[in-house]
């Protein structure tokens, strides 16, 4: 009896050892996995909106995305809420993933949508889904916008105001 | 300490120190396998022999490749293909193995299914051989990265971004995977790793573990006879080789076994020389373009089916998003063909064709899979997405049916 409870206790004292040791592997194992801090920090990607044509896409890298914007014309139909604007001009700025599973949609002119070619979504000029497994609009990056130019990567005013509107 | 003696020679000297007499018995001479089998009882052998033929032939490519962002493509398709000296035999022998091994995986999984090895004790079996299966996938998926082509890299994009659909912690857990916001150059090395190392290291063991749990229940026969493997192998020791139900594994059924795998490598190294294209997707001889996404995206052959289910829902059910549905019909398919020793519900170990029920439900799983991976191939629009909804549907269907049919040949049996 006595041998036993001497037993249980190195028994337990090595459980005790044991788990903390696993946690914290766990816990070094999980965080070597984490991206590191020069991808986290990587860029910031700046554009010159006043260099952008309207009605064509431009497209832009930003850690590692292709960023949509998309200078509007006259015919495209207005959306109050996603739309970035700047003076008169409407521009569209979304991350150019397919929200279903992140292919990369094409622009299609001829009627004002994006379609993603992997499992057919659609999304109108604003990036708002219309068709298919899409299961939300496009995602729009945060960006700042420091006169004519947009600095992906910060979040300034208008972006915060069309991501609180669009939730 | 164990009583040593002066050998008498080497086989002796071993076998006082290792056993080797005793364990050869316990591996070889005396495992007993029924006689009442056929040709699909040497699948197994054949899935062995290939893990050791992709091995090796991985360890070749292993000593060039680069996993490296900027140099993954070259060493492949520069340095591998027209440099190393039968480099090209080691690549073609990997990646149409690659594709093989998974044609045998089906047949060996069919095979069981169709004779009902996977219950009355087998349960295990099964289990172990369902493990190896989501540790090939895992296998074949990483190994499917490193090449750095176009395929390569969205394949990888769109199946780490499936993870993205679990609740709360989904985004978070699509960039702790691929170790940026990106699948980049952390996550070509991670998946390296997984693909050269780890999982490897988890299918040898798994192996170990199948193997073992054939032990107890032992191989079933052609009829599923409950054979006592007690008195049948005391009789076939006794000399009644003829009328003993049993045979040792060595050298009597290895004998045919290595006849079939004689048979099966000859398929093999023809595709390897002469039909290696349809195990190396053109697309892929593309280099890795972050801003470009191939006009239509499909994995290989083997996943077709399951790709199907996931993309067979394209639109909302009752408020719930077409991404989740897919996603779930996905986690479903993968995850129910575990549980089958206990959806079937019937006790009765045999022949699919010789059950008036479960008959019917074999051959309907198989045709669905065959419709699943045809149209998983197709671009998916218009009638195809039909066609994949419906048969994805089919699907879930016929596995929520398989307890139901079951218990009604239980009952039509009495």
């Amino acid at each position: 009896m006595h041998d036993k409870s001497r037993r249980a206790f190195i028994g337990k004292a090595f459980a005790g050892v044991a788990g903390v040791g696993a946690v914290a592997s766990l816990v070094a194992m999980k965080k070597t996995w984490d991206p590191l801090p020069s991808a986290v920090s990587a860029g910031f990607t700046t554009v010159d909106l006043s260099s952008v044509e309207a009605g064509k896409l431009n497209v832009v890298k930003w850690r590692g995305k292709p960023v949509f914007i998309l200078k509007h014309t006259d015919d495209i139909e207005k959306n109050e809420i996603r739309d970035l604007v700047v003076g008169s001009d409407r521009y569209t700025v979304v991350i150019g993933l397919c929200t279903h599973l992140g292919c990369i949609p094409s622009w299609n002119p001829s009627d004002k949508q994006f379609k993603c070619a992997c499992h057919g979504g659609a999304f109108d000029a604003s990036g708002v889904e219309k068709f298919g497994p899409p299961p939300r609009p496009l995602d729009i990056p945060p960006f700042d916008l420091k006169g004519s130019e947009l600095v992906l990567g910060e979040e300034g005013e208008q972006y915060k105001k069309i991501a609180a509107a669009a939730v | 300490m164990a009583k040593f003696e002066k050998s008498e020679g080497f086989v002796d000297w071993l076998d006082q120190r290792l056993a080797i007499k005793k364990f050869n018995k316990v591996m070889m001479t005396e495992y007993w396998i029924p006689k009442d089998i056929n040709f699909l009882w040497a699948m197994g052998v054949i899935l062995a022999t290939m893990f050791a033929v992709l091995l090796i032939s991985g360890i070749f490519l292993l000593m060039y490749y680069k996993p490296d962002t900027a140099l993954a493509f070259d060493s492949v398709n520069y340095t591998i293909m027209q440099e190393v000296a039968y480099g090209w035999l080691f690549r073609h022998i990997h990646g149409v193995g690659a594709s093989v091994i998974f044609l045998i995986i089906y047949i060996h999984m069919f095979t069981g299914i169709y004779y009902g090895s996977y219950k009355k004790g087998r349960e295990m079996i099964w289990i172990s051989g369902m493990l190896l299966f989501v540790l090939f996938s895992a296998e074949g998926f990483s190994g499917y990265m490193l090449p750095w082509g176009q395929m390569s890299y969205w394949a990888a994009y769109v199946i780490t971004n499936i993870f993205g659909g679990i609740p709360l912690i989904g985004d978070e857990l699509v960039v702790w995977i691929r170790g940026n916001f990106f699948v980049s150059d952390a996550t070509l090395t991670r998946f390296f790793m997984l693909h050269v190392l780890l999982i490897p290291l988890a299918i040898a063991a798994t192996i170990g573990l199948h193997f073992y749990a054939l032990r107890i229940p032992h191989v079933n026969t052609q009829t599923g006879e409950d054979v006592d493997f007690d008195t049948e192998s005391e009789r076939y020791l006794a000399g009644d080789k003829k009328s003993a139900k049993v045979i040792p594994f060595w050298p009597v059924f290895m004998a045919k076994d290595l006849f079939v795998l004689s048979t099966f490598l000859i398929f093999f190294f023809y595709l390897v020389f002469f039909h290696y294209n349809f195990a190396m997707d053109p697309v892929n001889f593309d280099p890795a373009n972050d801003l470009k996404t191939p006009a239509h995206i499909y994995p290989e052959w083997y996943f077709l089916w399951s790709y199907e289910v996931l993309r067979g829902f394209f639109f909302d059910i009752a408020g719930i998003k077409a991404f989740d549905l897919g996603l779930m019909a996905f986690g479903f398919a993968n995850a129910i063909f575990f549980l089958l020793p206990w959806l079937d519900r019937s006790p009765t170990v045999a022949p699919a064709n010789t059950r008036p029920y479960f008959r019917v439900w074999f051959w309907l799983l198989v045709i669905v899979m065959i419709v699943l991976s045809v149209y998983g191939k197709l671009p998916p629009t218009g009638t195809n997405a039909w066609v994949g909804f419906v048969s994805s549907i089919s699907f879930l269907t016929l596995f929520i049916s398989l307890p139901l049919v079951t218990i009604l040949e239980r009952r039509s049996s009495k």
